[in-house]
């Protein structure tokens, strides 16, 4: 165990799975010479060398889709994006090519493909750089969408991501790069794919969430339990798709009342998802309607005070489980 | 690695000053050209001060050692002329004739930016003087280019559009796709490459293949050019017969502008993996747009000592009133997010679609 920042966790396994495996390339702009647009990559060009760590052009269409091609002969890119927002530039290659190609070829080809790079607001760099895509990505069968909230878990899931021979879409986020946990060193430290994790136990109310809105949801429910006795169970989706609804509907079958907390836009979101999937399967357990706090519905304002408002933050955590429990 | 010249004459003087366009200008329209490269200069400084007091958030990409090439571009624009360009986008948005106030307060965030502090840095915005952003995907903004040349083209308007990219943005295939639409529709777009020799920490050596950016419309058979972006009398000659010829053939082109920045990036670029400090002040003291056009114009007794001290004073303070200009008005509300996100929100009472248009 080691205390580590969320992106020297991210660095500790790309690098410790580029010394296990000859097939994996960490490829993207600026990710080699710069040391990375967020410094995730810092120093792997001059311990890798330049086979392994590769700087790109500015064509995430071509770089992606060439990540693809390569990884359907058994490379095992991890491309870059940096941005996530960027994917609408490479859409074709990642939801027509790496999504369908397996079906389409009759389950004959594999595209062990991992896309990875920030995708979060809160940064105040405007609508064309604030995007959330998680929901777009985890709409198309044959792709694969994590977004952890700590160290350890970017580490254990982003090793097996690696690992895993669909495409997976790993969201980071530039805010939580910075936030520091125990993380383990031992090499074989993985987390599947599709495990949530419950990060803090209660009784009265259950928020389902993930990314950096799990840590909203524990500063909220300090302040729920000290300021109004109420007791909060957060569950830590980790991965979109495949998705563990099992360990939501049982923290729903203990506490009755669920908040979901995403930093999406509304309509269409993870959390229609599974406000779907709870009231189909939960209906009985349920003492009330299921609430979620959102993303104001517009594109991300850049004026920095308010574009805390409109992202879900603690405050408005804690308002959106008073009116749940209400 | 350093900075890869474009293939044209490294010297400063090529005779361009003799060129009709720019020996028909009077001496107060040279100054005022001027004046235009100081004042984009100094409010860039301003908001980079600002910046770093914590004023202004997210990104700031400086355009400061440029400034001859959308001074010099836009110098030229008439009525039914456009401008779109990415997201360094200070010095077009001023040269197109945006008041500063406003450009300042969209940095801090406030209600009275030119976007009401929705855009930001990289997404300003002047419709009413022809200019159409401020894009912060490299290369999106290039198809809208060749868009507003195809409404020029369309209602019949002798005009051209300017769609300026970054040497980065070439390798993006929405460009390639702007090129052959523009080429097999004969638009009047000229595509714009602002040549500064890198993109982010990448040389154009290792994101380019090929011997040049603007030959590349040689596949699609169309015109292009390069020319020696420092001195602003060169970039308005070359780009003057650019446009030119599209407005009347309709014709598009595509033009390089060999040229430099002097700050990281953006301010967040710690500039150390990429280039030398002496590359940078070899540039600066040798080819800075500004020193070498006050040069040209004192030889020509255009402008004097006095006059150079009074500009760059004028210069200092309109940034100094666009700071405080900022720093006094309000930030939007929470009320604000969700304004003008549809047009038929916004105009309440004309609207005609039925149903929810906003959910939470
Ligand atoms: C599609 C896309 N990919 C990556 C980025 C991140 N990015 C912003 S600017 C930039 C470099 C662009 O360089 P260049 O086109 O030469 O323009 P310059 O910054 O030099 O003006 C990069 C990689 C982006 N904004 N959009
Ligand atoms: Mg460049």
């Amino acid at each position: 165990m080691a205390v580590l920042t969320y992106r020297e966790a991210v660095r500790a396994a790309l690098s410790e799975e580029i010394e296990r495996d000859e097939n994996v390339v960490l490829m993207g702009e600026e990710v080699a010479q710069f040391n990375g647009a967020y410094k995730v990559s810092e120093g792997m060009l001059e311990k890798y060398g330049p086979k392994r760590v590769v700087d790109t052009p500015i064509s995430e269409a071509g770089f992606i889709g060439m990540g693809v091609g390569a990884s359907m002969l058994g490379v095992r890119p991890v491309m870059e994006l940096m941005f996530w927002s960027f994917y609408s530039v490479a859409f074709d290659q990642i939801l027509n090519n790496a999504a369908n190609v397996r079906y389409m070829s009759g389950g004959q080809i594999s595209c062990p493909i991992v896309i990875r790079g920030p995708a979060n607001g809160g940064t105040n760099v405007g609508a064309t750089h604030s995007h959330t895509p998680e929901n777009v990505l985890a709409n198309h069968p044959g792709i694969k969408v994590v977004v952890p909230s700590t160290p350890a878990d970017a580490k254990g899931l982003l090793k097996s991501a690696i690992r895993d021979n669909d495409p997976v879409m790993f969201l980071e986020n530039t805010i939580l790069y910075g936030e520091k946990g125990e993380v383990s060193d031992d090499p074989e430290f993985l987390i599947p794919l599709g495990v949530a994790d419950v990060k803090r136990e209660g009784s009265d109310l259950t928020i389902v969430t993930y990314g950096r809105c799990v840590l909203h949801s524990l500063k909220a429910a300090e302040v729920l339990e000290k300021e109004h006795d109420v007791s909060v169970e957060i569950v830590d989706l980790r991965t979109i798709r495949p998705l563990d609804i099992d360990t939501v509907l049982k923290s729903v079958a203990k506490t009755h009342r669920v908040l979901i907390v995403e930093e999406q836009k509304p309509f269409a979101s993870v959390g229609s998802q599974l406000s779907h999937m709870i009231q189909r399967e939960a209906f009985d357990e349920l003492d009330g309607p299921i609430h979620r706090l959102a993303t104001i519905d517009a594109p991300a304002i850049y004026s920095p005070p308010v574009e805390v408002e409109q992202l879900p933050n603690p405050d408005r955590v804690v308002k959106a489980a008073l009116a749940a429990l209400a | 690695m350093s900075k890869k010249s474009t293939n044209t004459a490294d010297v400063a003087s090529s005779g361009s000053e003799k060129a009709p366009i720019n020996a028909q200008l009077s001496p107060d329209a040279k100054i005022e050209l001027y004046r235009q490269m100081v004042r984009i200069r100094r409010f860039e400084e301003r908001s980079l001060r600002a910046y770093q007091a914590k004023k202004i958030g997210g990104f700031l990409h400086l355009y400061i050692g440029q400034e001859a090439v959308c001074v010099g571009s836009c110098s030229l624009m008439g009525k039914d002329d456009h401008v779109i360009t990415a997201y360094r986008d200070h010095g077009h948005a001023m040269a197109v004739g945006m008041d500063t106030k406003p450009l300042m307060a969209e940095l801090y965030g406030k209600a009275t930016g030119c976007s009401k502090g929705k855009g930001g840095s990289m997404h300003y915005f002047a419709p009413d003087k022809n200019y159409w952003g401020g894009h912060g995907i490299v290369g999106g903004q290039i198809p809208l280019g060749a868009g507003l040349a195809y409404a020029l083209k369309y209602k019949g308007l002798k005009g051209c559009a300017l769609a300026f990219m970054g040497d980065g943005a070439v390798n993006q295939g929405a460009v390639h796709e702007a090129y052959n639409l523009a080429a097999l529709w004969n638009l009047p777009v000229i595509f714009v490459i602002e040549n500064n020799g890198y993109s982010m920490g990448t040389s154009q050596e290792r994101s380019s293949a090929g011997p040049g950016l603007a030959q590349r419309a040689e596949a699609y058979g169309m015109a292009w050019g390069t020319c020696f972006g420092h001195d602003l009398y060169e970039v308005r000659a070359t780009m003057d017969k650019f446009m030119t010829r599209a407005r009347e053939e309709s014709k598009p082109a595509v033009v390089e502008i060999d040229t430099y920045r002097y700050r990281g990036h953006s301010v967040a670029d710690p500039d150390k993996t990429y280039r030398t400090r002496e590359e940078v002040e070899e540039y600066r003291k040798t080819k800075d747009p500004i020193n070498l056009f006050q040069e040209k114009l004192k030889s020509e007794k255009v402008l004097t000592d006095d006059l150079i001290e009074k500009i760059d004073a004028e210069a200092r303070a309109e940034a100094d009133l666009a700071a405080e200009f900022a720093e006094a008005s309000p930030f939007p509300t929470p009320d604000d997010i969700q304004t003008d996100v549809y047009w038929e929100a916004d105009n309440a009472d004309k609207r005609a679609s039925k149903g929810r248009l906003f959910f939470d």
